[in-house]
């Protein structure tokens, strides 16, 4: 009996211990697990069939696309700025896709990989506009509200430290209650990336009764984000940020990927599209099609941004450091080769 | 004695004793196993993640946060350690004001809802049902949000003698502000209030000799408290207030009290002292009716067969379940993070962890701390438990 016992708990051991190649799990599971924000609109929120699109949502769809050729093969888990590290680190979710900042300490202290850059952001303020302030130095003493286990927390001890003003901190775990929070007047301010103050702006009844002030205190590059010690898994995310932005790059779209396919004539398209070999796709497992799978079905890295924060949607987000680097922006894909 | 029967070697599965011993040990076998196996799951799984069992995190690393109500001095530069004892701290003032305010609240309505007035006991009934049929952390929210959300803006703030200020930010009250001759005088009012105490005992004894009740204690009182008046004058001494002041975005100065603080220690109170209330009706319910009818015969009033009768007999009643809800009050205090009180689950389960990546080193010593909460609150319980029952007979 007591082999039985030991030996019962040895295989569960052994199950539940067994999680090095997420790559092979996820392709037998048959589909991404994929944690996002609890609701930020444009990054993650469900829409009108309580469907959750957003732009971290396109990010695991295009990885769906690449693996299975089949967008959609996603399970969600909502996961607020506290839970998200331990989610990951933990096996229940096998991808990161949640305004993220890439950061020294989680790189190497909490053991995550970040594979790249989907956003480069900055913390900021908003207040509303009868309060009359003008700066961000014009704060000392004012009750902020902010999300906990953020980096903006600790860029705002930072900030206020540094420029010797006090402040109240009002903490908070979802941005759905900060917004409830500011608009009840609990905080003067509301604090956090630049993003996420353009989308709880758009939330509010009358977006033109708060600002956004002018200071953008913090660098907040947001990426995807693998469990560390995992390279072949975060090979096939950070190549498929790559391929969004590369796409881009080269005008393919989800019009014309079909076109380009057969017709393109330059020879880093034809091997992102598949039309020439590109050493090492195979060994990572990826389909001959993986590209033009994710940009027919999810676009590409512009049309991903234009579609969920762009210009023509309620946050209006300009391109700014998010244009690719040939418009003046940061994002810049390695080749393809 | 007839000679016992010999018995016919049996089965060792029909062995009643062997039976016992050996599911026993099997029991014994298969927790140890469960043990074994979390245990080496965790270490497996660790080794797998590369990471290390150790508390240097909570004085190796500066916190790098602020906490919005603290009690005792800290900032972000403070070590994480100090970060978790403002979260302790905060949970301790939480649990002793929560658990002070329910008593009180649970007693009162107990007693009200035994009254012969049947709008009182109606109304005491209702309110035990709304309290203890409603979830807490509804509660906490609902508070919270009506403070948050009915009271005006700092600049708008209900002033009362333009002292006590109530704003969605807060209450605000004035901090009196001691200088040196308060130590002395409260050192005098302290060793004045252990000597009546003892005077008091004394007392007490000499009445169950005598019969006669000696007042010394509310005579004394006077005394001691004027003793320690004249003491605080005479060392030139006086008290300034500090108020406060309505100064940029918020009020400065004088004593805070967070909204979150309110709501949660208020929700809390409300809702355990419905539980309370119920405990203080069956406790007084179980005393028997001819109790009271004697007391009464016996000539003594209506409140002094209540105090000397009734609730040192029902107390005996009362304590164990009262113990329950004082460690059920506690314990749901965690529930703070979900208005944003920055309690010990907060700071160092929450933000701490999360900064970290601490989770099993934090979560272990956020049940270690709640587990000692709680085991010393029900050990001071049973303590008095067993004083009163002692008192009682």
């Amino acid at each position: 009996m007591r082999k039985v016992i030991l030996l019962a708990a040895c295989t569960m051991w052994l199950t539940t211990t067994a999680n090095a190649g997420t790559l092979d799990n996820v392709r037998a599971r048959g589909h991404l697990k994929c944690g996002i924000n609890t609701g930020l609109v444009g990054f993650a929120s469900p829409n009108d069939q309580g469907v959750w699109r957003g732009f971290d949502v396109d990010f695991c769809r295009a990885v769906a696309a690449a693996l299975f050729g089949d967008a959609t093969k996603v399970k969600y888990t909502n996961l607020t700025g506290k839970t998200r590290f331990t989610a990951l680190r933990s096996g229940e979710i096998d991808l990161l896709s949640r305004n993220t900042t890439w950061t020294f300490s989680r790189d190497t202290d909490l053991q995550l990989t970040f594979v790249g850059v989907n956003y480069y952001d900055g913390q900021g303020f908003m207040a509303t506009k009868k309060l009359g302030v003008k700066s961000a130095k014009d704060l000392n003493g004012a009750s902020i509200c902010i999300q906990t286990g953020t980096t903006t927390e600790l860029n705002l001890a930072d900030y206020f430290r540094v420029n010797r003003m006090t402040y109240q901190s009002v903490p908070i775990e979802t941005s759905s209650e900060a917004l409830s929070n500011y608009l009840a007047g609990r905080c003067d301010v509301y604090t956090t990336d630049a993003s996420g103050l353009a989308a709880t702006r758009a939330a509010t009844d009358s977006p033109a009764a708060h600002m956004v002030l002018p200071e953008i205190i913090s660098k907040e590059p947001l990426g995807p984000v693998v469990r560390q010690g995992d390279d072949q898994w975060a090979d096939v995310v950070r190549w498929t940020l790559n391929a969004l932005i590369a796409a881009e790059e080269f005008d393919i779209g989800s019009t014309n990927v079909e076109k380009m396919s057969r017709e393109a004539k330059n020879p880093e398209v034809r091997r992102l599209l598949g039309t020439e070999e590109l050493q090492g796709r195979s060994a990572l497992g990826l389909s001959k099609t993986w590209a033009i799978d994710i940009i027919s079905q999810v676009g590409n890295y512009g049309e991903i941004f234009a579609r969920n924060l762009g210009k023509d949607t309620p946050l209006g987000i300009a391109r700014g450091l998010n244009a690719q680097w040939k418009d003046g922006g940061l994002m810049y894909a390695p080749p393809f080769r | 004695m007839p000679p016992k029967a010999s018995r016919a070697p049996r089965s060792l599965w029909r062995d009643k004793a062997l039976r016992a011993i050996a599911l026993q040990v099997l029991v014994i076998v298969a927790v140890f196993a469960a043990a074994a196996w979390l245990i080496g799951n965790v270490a497996a799984n660790f080794a797998a993640l590369d990471k290390t069992f150790g508390f240097g995190f909570l004085w190796e690393l500066p916190a790098n946060y602020d906490i919005n109500q603290k009690l005792i001095d800290y900032n972000n530069q403070n070590t994480h350690l100090r970060a978790a004892l403002v979260g302790l701290i905060n949970t301790a003032l939480v649990g002793v004001v929560g658990i002070i305010l329910a008593t009180v609240l649970g007693f009162f309505v107990g007693a009200m809802r035994l009254s012969d007035n049947w709008l009182v006991s109606r109304l005491a009934y209702f309110y035990v049902e709304f309290t203890r049929n409603t979830p807490v952390l509804l509660l906490i929210l609902l508070w919270h949000g009506i403070l948050i959300n009915t009271l005006p803006h700092p600049r708008q703030a209900i002033s009362l003698g333009d002292s006590f200020f109530l704003s969605n930010r807060g209450f605000y009250v004035p901090r009196p502000v001691f200088d040196t001759g308060f130590s002395v005088a409260g050192a005098v009012l302290a060793a004045g209030l252990l000597g009546i105490w003892l005077v008091h005992r004394q007392g007490r004894r000499a009445r169950e000799v005598t019969t006669k009740n000696q007042r010394v204690y509310r005579y004394g009182m006077v005394l001691i408290i004027g003793l320690a008046v004249v003491v605080y004058a005479a060392a030139g001494a006086q008290i300034t207030v500090e108020r406060p002041l309505l100064r940029g975005f918020n009020f400065q100065g004088g004593l805070t009290l967070i909204p979150e603080f309110v709501a949660l220690t208020w929700a809390l109170a409300f809702y355990t002292s419905g539980f309370i209330a119920e405990n203080v009706r069956a406790g007084i319910l179980a005393i028997d009716r001819g109790q009271t009818d004697a007391a009464r015969a016996l000539g003594l009033t209506r409140r002094r067969t209540m105090k000397l009768v009734i609730l040192p007999q029902a107390m005996r009643v009362i304590i164990p379940p009262l113990t329950s809800s004082y460690l059920d009050l506690i314990k749901n205090s965690s529930l703070a993070i979900a208005i944003g009180y920055m309690d010990l689950v907060a700071t160092l389960g929450g933000i701490t962890l999360n900064q970290t990546g601490r989770e099993m080193e934090a979560m272990l010593l956020v049940m270690l701390v709640y587990l000692t909460i709680s085991l010393t609150l029900a050990g001071f319980m049973n303590w008095y438990n067993r004083r009163v029952r002692l008192v009682g007979q």
